[in-house]
């Protein structure tokens, strides 16, 4: 099962991106886990400079804005 | 008002996504000169949908009017056409890139660097945390950190299209070599105090990372994206502020004497005008797609540019949120400071202007 993490500091987009993530997952019905990292500390540790950030199976795959739908459904594939 | 805006907005993002599946090259190519046509033609439309309702010509009424039903459609026009291209130029800069840019610069060419990579990198200040740790930890010196750091929320592309479109192009230079300037020096100063120390024991004592960065070898089509994105996501979210700012304008236009700021906010007011203007601009929370139609309507009644521009740059640059955000990695010492030495410029840049213009 593939593990998403979304980093960011509960902004607008940081939420869309975990509702999209959700979304594409349904449809595609792949089952994943999905957490959202909201710890300075830990957004940092990864090394990202912008958020939303989003990992995937421990890789930083994407950071700084929301990620185009086409990307998430690579990710699931 | 809320849900209707956020009604349409999501109608508008669903009308984007579906644009984005086909061929967003040709749609944009007919865009272009349908967009210019428009534009040119919007005084006119102006004029005729005021001259047809029932309102006496030239009345307070009619002139706000004619302000509102002429400048939300242009500045939101240009708006997005503006951020679309600054989105797909963003794509070169990204955080990363800017970052292994700046690392091991020296203080001089380094503040001068940050400040102009301020305006280019995609800056959101609920990024502003992450973006300064990695900053620090790349060995970016601090002094530079916050030159990016000012320049990067004060000069972007929103502030100066509206500065541009309401104000005209002199107005929105001047404000990007003074807003520039700001950070450079506002940096180095902070640079020279050497502030390490109060930063928070976290953040200093963290392991040192190297800026490598990866090439993102990105098609032009993908750049293309990422600029359509942008514009969704900018002009999606400012735009209810042009309108509620182009609205606010619109009122002062029509119905506030001419003169009436010249006393308050003139270039013959007393001495505390520019500090009043700056301490009255920091707790407010606008961006620039708010602040800058009232700024030009301000002008006009009398305010001298200098006075203006200190509270449009102090209302952007220091705000209160941002402070509360950067608090968990700087100390309040070093807070205070940044916040001081930011509105000190400030003060300086709207005392020099009154004087000058």
């Amino acid at each position: 099962m593939k593990q998403f993490r979304v980093l960011g500091s509960g902004c607008a987009s940081c939420k869309q991106t975990m509702a999209m993530i959700e979304q594409v997952a349904a449809q595609r019905g792949v089952a994943i886990g999905l957490e959202k990292v909201e710890s300075l500390q830990q957004i940092v540790a990864y090394g990202v400079l912008s958020t939303p950030a989003v990992v995937l199976d421990g890789v930083v795959v994407h950071a700084g804005g929301i990620p185009a739908r086409e990307q998430v459904e690579q990710w699931l594939a | 008002m809320t849900m209707l805006y956020q009604h349409i907005s999501a109608r508008f993002l669903a009308w984007g996504n579906s644009c984005m599946t086909g061929h967003t090259t040709l749609l944009l190519l007919l865009a272009g000169p349908l967009w210019l046509l428009i534009y040119l033609n919007l005084a006119l439309a102006a004029d005729t949908l005021v001259a047809l309702l029932p309102i006496e010509p030239h009345s307070h009424l009619a002139e706000s009017l004619r302000f509102f039903v002429y400048e939300t459609p242009k500045v939101l026009m240009l708006l997005t056409a503006i951020v679309m291209i600054m989105g797909m130029v963003n794509t070169w800069f990204t955080p990363e890139r800017t970052r292994a840019m700046l690392s091991g610069r020296h203080e001089g060419m380094g503040n001068m660097l940050a400040a102009l990579l301020g305006v280019v990198t995609p800056f959101c200040s609920c990024s502003a945390v992450p973006l300064f740790i990695g900053f620090v930890q790349a060995g970016v010196p601090l002094g530079v950190t916050f030159s990016f750091l000012v320049a990067a929320p004060m000069v972007n592309e929103v502030a100066l299209t509206l500065l541009f479109a309401l104000l005209g192009w002199k107005v929105a230079l001047l404000y990007m070599i003074l807003g520039l300037s700001i950070a450079m020096v506002a940096g180095w100063i902070m640079g020279r105090m050497h502030m390490e120390v109060y930063l928070e024991d976290w953040v200093r004592d963290m392991a040192r990372i190297s800026a490598d960065f990866r090439a993102n070898e990105m098609t032009l089509a993908q750049r293309l994206h990422a600029g359509i994105a942008a514009m969704k996501d900018i002009v999606g979210r400012v735009a209810l502020y042009v309108v509620a700012g182009v609205a606010v304008g619109a009122g002062i236009h029509g119905y506030v004497p001419q003169s009436a700021m010249a006393t308050l906010m003139g270039a013959e007011a007393s001495w505390w005008s520019v500090p009043a203007a700056i301490l009255v601009g920091v707790p407010m929370y606008a961006n620039a797609a708010g602040i800058v139609p009232v700024v030009e309507a301000l002008l006009s009644k009398g305010a001298a540019l200098g006075t203006v521009l200190a509270f449009m740059m102090s209302v952007i640059a220091l705000s209160v949120p941002e402070m509360v955000i950067l608090r968990k990695v700087l100390k309040l010492r070093l807070i205070m400071l940044f916040a001081a030495v930011v509105a000190g410029g400030i003060l300086l840049v709207g005392y020099v202007f009154n004087a000058v213009l």
